[in-house]
């Protein structure tokens, strides 16, 4: 029998501490991708010629929500599960009769709906700058959905295996970024020369961004249900791993 | 009473490490205060780490209020409530929330008015909506306790409470303990201190290396251990101690300037009189005369010398 009130209490009290810092968590967010607007929206891709028929402002929106969504799912997710174990305080979600699917529901549940919110705002905030028509909305929010919860349970990974703030942070500095932009954030994988075409394919976060900007334009660099695919197979294996770390308690009750 | 925790030959070995825990069986009723001594390293936590749900045995079994706590572990935890030894909150979380926070943890439906009663028997009503990171430590200590109460649990683990407070805080907290007696929850509680452990508990179970030495209502281990010791300084010193003295286990100092004689307080003759009169008689003069209490740290510390002796 799931314990509801502890995915209830777990995820209300992450949600209070996103709202108590709303500044940091969601003005801090926008802002940033609104200059990316600016910049690449307005002055840079006034300059850009349309991409595949799609003014290059318009053209970004998938990504630039993509890439907030990935690094706020990230580190919401992370940081939420390594604040009590760097506090002390993860004991109680260990002695209490909440097992790994709750405390996990309600943190991962937390994370993935701050950053769709954030990723929402972003994408009103978006019509104030070009004009965007969603050409599929229930696989935008399907995408969405998917990728913020995917992304969530990967940052709750690292928040588990993280021992010190660097590590907390090393992954989505070092790695989730860097996977973004090259995963077509700001470009159509088909833009690149056939060699890194090929190898930028290799990168699973394009997957996500081109079934995303499939869900807004009706154009992939990848057949759509390949992306339902990858983002499918990432949540699997996340949860796995997660599994396996609360029957072992590597790095939980050690 | 019934037993509320039942651990039965538990053992637990860390990897690269020595034996935690060595096949330790203990039975524990409902209502009761148990003491768990015993230095650092003696396996007191990891015991109340298994209990708990924290640590998972190698071998043996535990039962809490019937439920075993692998098989049935929703169940047990229900019916504990965990006090650790460090000071562990969120620090920008009101009194108030963090409690609730732990109730909800353990699936208990929103009861204001509970918390309010669990709060105000802890003194921390007026302190509800202040951060946690604004309190004194004892007011910490208690927010925890008001913690492990919030979903009303039948057994409270308090681990070391007092470990590393003042004086004051230490009288404060055997208050609280004694106010949580009263309300009939069982309490086992781990402690350096043999002091607190005689002055809260009903039972005392000495731990070392593992092993449970033993577990008697504390009564019972005092009149045992509980020995006083006469010391009889004298004018002039003797060159050997009286036979009449010496057949009553009296011992004469090597310089023979006083003599020792150790006594059980709780008898109804201590032989105290009776040996001042054999002085007196024997025309031994009396310089000053002390008493002194055999400390429970000798006492903790004989018990395991001597079973460390028989083990060898």
């Amino acid at each position: 029998m799931i314990n509801r009130g502890a995915v209830r209490a777990i995820y209300t009290h992450e949600m209070t501490r996103f709202f108590r810092t709303v500044w940091q968590s969601i003005a801090s967010p926008v802002l940033s991708t609104v200059l990316y607007f600016v910049v690449f929206g307005a002055a840079i891709g006034g300059r850009i010629q349309a991409v595949e028929g799609i003014p290059y402002g318009a053209f970004i929106v998938p990504g630039l929500m993509m890439l907030t969504v990935l690094q706020q799912s990230v580190s919401n997710s992370a940081f939420g599960i390594y604040f009590p174990k760097f506090s002390g305080t993860i004991y109680e979600y260990l002695v209490a009769p909440a097992g790994w699917i709750e405390v996990t529901a309600g943190f991962v549940g937390a994370a993935a709906s701050k950053s769709i919110l954030i990723a929402l705002i972003i994408l009103l905030t978006s019509f104030f700058f070009v004009g965007v028509h969603i050409a599929h909305p229930f696989w935008m929010l399907a995408f969405l959905f998917l990728t913020a919860f995917a992304f969530s349970l990967l940052g709750f990974i690292i928040g588990l295996w993280a021992k010190n703030f660097e590590q907390l942070q090393i992954v989505p500095m070092m790695v989730i970024t860097p996977l973004v932009f090259l995963g077509g954030a700001f470009y159509s994988a088909s833009m690149l020369p056939p060699f890194w075409e090929a190898v930028a394919k290799m990168n699973p976060v394009l997957y996500l961004i081109s079934g995303f900007r499939w869900s807004f334009f009706g154009l992939a660099d990848v057949p759509v249900g390949l992306s339902l695919l990858a983002v499918g197979l990432m949540i699997v294996v996340c949860l796995g791993t997660i599994a396996w770390i609360f029957r072992t308690g590597w790095r939980l009750r050690e | 009473m019934s037993a509320i925790i039942e651990v039965d030959h538990l053992s637990k070995q860390y990897p690269r490490g020595p034996k935690a825990l060595n096949d330790v069986s203990l039975s524990i009723d409902e209502g009761e205060i148990v003491a768990m001594l015993g230095p650092n390293g003696a396996g007191k936590t990891t015991l109340i780490s298994i209990i708990c749900g924290l640590v998972v045995p190698t071998g043996g079994t535990v039962r809490v209020g019937g439920h075993d706590i692998r098989d049935d572990w929703r169940a047990a935890r229900k019916l504990i409530g965990l006090v650790p030894q460090e000071i562990t909150l969120e620090p920008f979380e009101t009194v108030l929330n963090t409690v609730r926070f732990t109730r909800g943890l353990y699936g208990a439906p929103p009861d204001d008015a509970y918390l309010e009663k669990v709060l105000r028997s802890l003194s921390l009503w007026d302190k509800r909506d202040a951060a946690t990171r604004e309190l004194s430590g004892g007011m910490k200590r208690r927010v925890l306790i008001a913690k492990a109460l919030s979903h009303n649990p039948k057994v409270l683990f308090l681990d070391e409470p007092t470990a590393g407070v003042d004086v004051a805080l230490r009288r404060e907290m055997w208050q609280v303990v004694d106010q949580l007696r009263r309300d009939g929850v069982t309490i086992i509680l781990t402690t350096h201190y043999l002091e607190e452990a005689e002055e809260m508990a009903d039972r005392i179970g000495v731990i070392n290396k593992g092993n449970l030495l033993l577990m008697k209502p504390t009564a019972e281990l005092m009149g045992e251990f509980g020995k006083k010791h006469l010391t009889i300084d004298l004018y002039e010193p003797l060159p050997a101690c009286p036979p009449e003295l010496a057949e009553r286990g009296i011992t004469l100092s090597a310089d023979g300037r006083s003599l020792g004689y150790d006594y059980d307080t709780r008898s109804d003759r201590t032989g105290i009189a009776h040996l001042l009169a054999d002085l007196a008689r024997l025309g031994i003069q009396v310089r000053d005369v002390a008493t002194k209490q055999s400390s429970l740290e000798e006492v903790f510390m004989s018990l395991v010398t001597d079973k460390a002796e028989d083990a060898a």
